[in-house]
């Protein structure tokens, strides 16, 4: 029990404890994920919107760790959710049909054009970035619109088929099969990123992002430190798209389109960058705000959306998590025990 | 002696201002060298072509005898060149602790690591522990650094420095905007690092500096004006001169 209590609590009197507390895991991120287990039961009805969430968080996580930890910017990172949508869709139809090969190889294929981009990406100032960015995205939107006989252009690639997950588990109409495979693939890398950004590498990218002059001073090769950062994310984003092509067994153009990049990025101000569960937080809160106004007032829901997204950033850094780390930190305050960091 | 660090007729100029101008100096190793000169003289500037943060117009750079001119910075470092800012450049969001253990790792080719937390690394959070203590820094070890006092966070200023174990190290101005009464503190610290470290003072505090240095170079827009033992230059009336209005003392 106590052995149980120093995990969750490390002595942060002590050096090491005092740098492990925020790498352990707390009682509610493990009571999250449980509850995301349980609600392929609990609201079975739901499974396809719960699928749209997880494969969104996983998309915002990509973000996440290059613009919450290392502070790249970008407005085209749907360029590569696009592509491992594209990739994995191909598969799908031409030949390759089991899911979790084709979710590898649309990964590897997007974490490729990420380790290409990167090195045009990360030369120059925030807005060089943004623009660069951006022009790759359209140039792969334009790409993909152009070579409609591979991608089905306009019309969206049709008759792409999966075979079941491991072998065992179908895809089915409802949708079950696909929560579960996305809730899967999101929590295993949604692990490693978390141990990636508690790691020394972790470090050092919140390093780069505060101060590249001090960093390489240091002794860093910060380009060369950012390149492998960009690689990953850039994978992780295409994963995402090939989750999406994967269980919706359909792409169009609008995997590629400007609005992903931006609503990605909205996801993770919204839910709060710099923080993985800024992501998660982010993503289920864009995706129920959507629904919920969509329904009220679907031609609208921008507007709130847009509302929201100002109250936000002008009241409180650091999204819905900022908001809920300052309560839990005057609710401690005030029951006399101190800030839990 | 053979010369640790070494420029060739170093030159800098920003479009019509020369603020580095045919600098050759050579210092020996275990050197306790201090470079003065009025505000604007070109200090940082040499400092920045020493690191490699500025590429010169023209001239030569050698660390331990190779030509480093071209390097990039974060290369310098690996070679064992340091240095301080005059301004702080540390990372707020970090702890102390936290920028330390990073130096290190950096230095032991570990800061790629990616799957075991920093915390378990015993190694390295030692080292930073022992060098906080050292440094006096022990007490807002887990404190962002943005909220540490000015003075503290100097002396991180030059830990970190510390930390990647420099052959030579270029302190810019480490005391500046101290209080005086936590001056004697930062210039502690310098004074008991090992003599196998190569030692370059920026500092406009000449008590400070005639404590420190044992040779002394004066630059003046952009030049070396002056440069010898740390006596001979205190007697010199022309550096008096320089300083109009500074007071010298004696030693
Ligand atoms: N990046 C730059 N671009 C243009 N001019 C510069 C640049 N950096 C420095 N200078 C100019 O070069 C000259 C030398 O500046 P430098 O900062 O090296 O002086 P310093 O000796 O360090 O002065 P201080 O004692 O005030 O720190 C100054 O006239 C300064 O304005
Ligand atoms: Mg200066």
């Amino acid at each position: 029990m106590s052995a149980l209590l120093t995990y969750f609590r490390p002595d942060t009197r002590t050096a090491s404890g005092a740098l492990l507390a925020p790498a352990r895991w707390q009682p509610l991120e493990i009571l999250f994920w449980l509850f995301a287990v349980s609600l392929f039961w609990l609201a079975p009805s739901k499974v396809l919107l719960l699928n749209e969430i997880a494969i969104l968080a996983l998309f915002a996580l990509s973000l996440d760790l290059i613009l919450g930890y290392a502070g790249i910017v970008s407005l085209g990172h749907g360029a590569f959710f696009g592509l491992g949508a594209y990739v994995a869709g191909l598969l799908g139809k031409h030949g390759l049909h089991d899911p979790v090969a084709g979710l590898l190889i649309s990964g590897g294929v997007a974490a490729l054009l990420g380790f290409v981009t990167s090195f045009l990406v990360l030369r120059g100032s925030d807005l060089t970035k943004l623009m660069v960015t951006l022009g790759v995205a359209l140039i792969l939107r334009e790409l993909a619109n152009k070579f409609s006989t591979i991608t089905g252009g306009a019309d969206g690639l049709t008759g792409v088929t999966m075979g079941p997950v491991l072998g065992l588990f179908e895809f089915d109409i409802f949708g079950k099969t696909a929560y579960a495979y996305s809730l899967a693939v999101l929590f295993i890398l949604f692990y490693i990123a978390r141990r990636l950004v508690n790691s020394p590498y972790g470090l050092l990218l919140r390093a780069i992002k505060g101060n590249s002059l001090r960093a390489g001073a240091m002794g860093v090769p910060t380009s060369l430190r950012l390149v492998i950062i960009y690689t990953i994310a850039a994978g992780y984003a295409g994963i995402a798209g090939a989750l999406l092509a994967q269980t919706s067994q359909f792409v169009s153009l609008d995997v590629l389109d400007f609005h992903r990049s931006a609503d990605v990025l909205l996801v993770l101000v919204l839910g709060g960058s710099g923080q993985l569960w800024g992501a998660v937080v982010g993503a289920i809160a864009f995706k129920i705000m959507y629904d919920f106004l969509a329904a009220i007032t679907p031609q609208y829901w921008q507007f709130w959306v847009g509302l929201v997204l100002v109250l936000i950033v002008l009241l409180g850094k650091g999204g819905i998590l900022g908001f809920y780390g300052a309560g839990r930190d005057w609710l401690a305050n005030r029951l006399g025990k101190g800030g839990v960091r | 002696m053979t010369a640790v660090l070494e420029t060739q007729s170093l030159c800098k100029a920003f479009g019509g201002l020369i603020a580095t101008n045919d600098v050759s100096f050579s210092l020996p190793a275990g050197a306790r060298h201090a470079l003065i000169g009025p505000n604007g003289a070109g200090k940082t500037t040499l400092v920045n072509l020493l690191t490699g943060v500025l590429q010169p117009t023209s001239g030569r750079i050698l660390l331990q005898g190779r030509d480093i001119t071209g390097l990039p910075s974060h290369k310098r470092v690996k070679r064992g060149l340091a240095r301080t800012f005059q301004i702080n450049q540390l990372f707020a969001d970090l702890t102390p602790l936290q920028t330390l253990v990073l130096a290190i790792a950096e230095r032991e080719d570990a800061a790629t690591g990616w799957w075991r937390p920093v915390g378990l690394r015993r190694d390295l959070i030692d080292e930073a522990e022992a060098l906080l203590l050292q440094l006096g820094l022990i007490d807002v070890r887990d404190q962002r650094t943005a909220t540490i006092a000015y003075g503290k966070q100097r002396l991180l200023e030059i830990a970190v420095a510390l930390a990647g174990k420099p052959a030579v190290l270029l302190l810019d101005e480490p005391a500046a905007g101290v209080p005086e009464t936590e001056r004697h503190q930062i210039l502690d610290v310098i004074a008991q690092l090992p003599a196998s470290v190569t030692l370059v003072l920026i500092e406009h505090d000449m008590q400070l500096v005639f404590r420190f240095a044992r040779t002394i170079s004066v630059l003046v827009n952009g030049g070396l004006f002056m440069e010898g033992p740390a006596a001979d230059i205190a007697r010199d009336p022309r550096v008096k001169k320089v300083y109009l209005g500074e007071e010298l003392v004696d030693v």
